[in-house]
């Protein structure tokens, strides 16, 4: 059955106090903390940081904390400019990218929490092989049996390469999987709003050749079938795009297809 | 004394990902919702406004209705839909939220049992009230 409550080693805990010496424009970051060295339960560390001192992302602040208040803090990051999908956590209740969303746009305290329901390596380092998993299992690359002619690329019209706008800009961050709430019930099963739109990014790619084999694999009430229009993940990606809408296209085409 | 961890699933993600392959149904199911929840939405207005139009009237007006042949086979109509497309969203319900695979065969069935046997009580109920009255 669906679990409300979260095991007994798992319940978070209140942690450390890092308050900032002579700060005017304090603001109060709350981080969830877990280490698998202690046998511990997840804690919630409190880090006063002065944003006089800070750039203007939560990024900012998370470095800042690493570099200048406790340096055992554990996070992602690497591009800064929300295109490598690493800083992927859970900012004001928002799956979000850190590099990307404002401490301005945070009334109170910011708390940060690793992307729900997987599991966690460290801190907020989430575990995401079984996602990377099912992505690798929707085989994302293109297959034709037409050779590419000899002279040059498989072409496109400038049509056909509009239908994979608003899908090709995905960084498979997983903001969208891990909010959705099917995903958190039948993770294993379901593909999750990331993995279904890489799905039809090939389906409504006009170069490759197996489209009906793709919808095939996808026709499963597990899946495909446990979206059920929940739409957190269109309302969480920080990329702007529209999972939602590309999961509602497979099921479309599946109902077409069925005359 | 920690216990030492063990591992229990060494199967690869991508085994894991593949699992037991795609059922290759869903399609029907997932277009039979959406067809019988539209049917419903007139159904069901022309349902409430008859009930509304038949507030206060004696029973003789009532059996009246009822055994009109428009009025009986549109009432059949929305009890049939409205049951199968109870069942159908509930057997999704169930399958979102009970994880035991035997748990989840032994509720839909019963689930499906007990919609199914309401279903043809009303059913027979419209018939009853067409035909005898």
């Amino acid at each position: 059955m669906v679990e409300f409550n979260l095991p007994a080693n798992s319940k978070v805990h209140k942690g450390k106090s890092f308050p900032a010496k002579d700060a005017k424009n304090a603001k109060t970051f709350k981080i969830y903390r877990w280490t698998p060295d202690d046998g511990a339960n997840p804690r919630t560390d409190s880090y006063e940081i002065d944003l006089d001192k800070c750039g203007p992302m939560v990024l900012d602040a998370l470095i800042k904390i690493k570099n200048e208040v406790d340096t055992t803090l554990t996070f992602r990051r690497s591009c800064r400019e929300g295109i490598c999908g690493s800083c992927a956590m859970n900012i004001d209740g928002t799956n979000t990218l850190a590099c990307l969303k404002p401490i301005a746009d945070v009334k109170g305290d910011v708390n940060i929490n690793p992307l729900p329901h997987m599991p966690v390596i460290k801190d907020l380092v989430p575990d995401l092989s079984q996602a990377y998993a099912q992505y690798r299992s929707v085989e994302p690359w293109l297959q034709s049996e037409t050779p590419p002619p000899p002279d040059g690329e498989r072409l496109q019209s400038k049509e056909e390469r509009a239908l994979l706008d608003g899908m090709w800009e995905c960084i498979l961050c997983f903001c969208c999987t891990t909010s959705c709430p099917s995903y958190w019930w039948n993770g294993d099963r379901y593909l999750g709003p990331a993995t279904l739109m890489a799905a039809y990014r090939w389906i409504a790619d006009s170069r490759d050749e197996r489209t009906g084999e793709r919808l095939d694999a996808l026709e499963d009430p597990f899946k495909l079938y446990r979206c059920h229009t929940i739409m957190n993940c269109t309302q969480t990606c920080p990329k702007g795009l529209n999972p939602a809408k590309a999961i509602g296209e497979i099921k479309s085409k599946l109902a077409e297809r069925q005359g | 004394m920690s216990k030492s961890p063990t591992q229990t699933i060494m199967r690869s993600g991508l085994g894991r990902a593949r699992g037991l392959g795609s059922a290759k149904t869903g399609a029907a199911h997932w277009f039979a919702e959406r067809a019988t929840g539209l049917a419903l939405v007139p159904l069901t207005l022309w349902f409430i406004y008859s009930v509304l139009s038949l507030l206060g009237a004696p029973r003789a007006a009532v059996v009246a209705w009822g055994g009109h042949t428009v009025n009986a086979t549109l009432l059949l109509a929305l009890v049939l839909i409205m049951f199968h497309h109870m069942s159908m969203g509930l057997q999704v319900v169930m399958e979102d939220y009970i994880h035991s695979e035997k748990r989840r065969l032994v509720s839909v069935l019963l689930m499906k049992a007990v919609v199914g046997l309401f279903g043809l009580a009303a059913t027979l109920a419209i018939i009853k009230l067409a035909l005898v009255g």
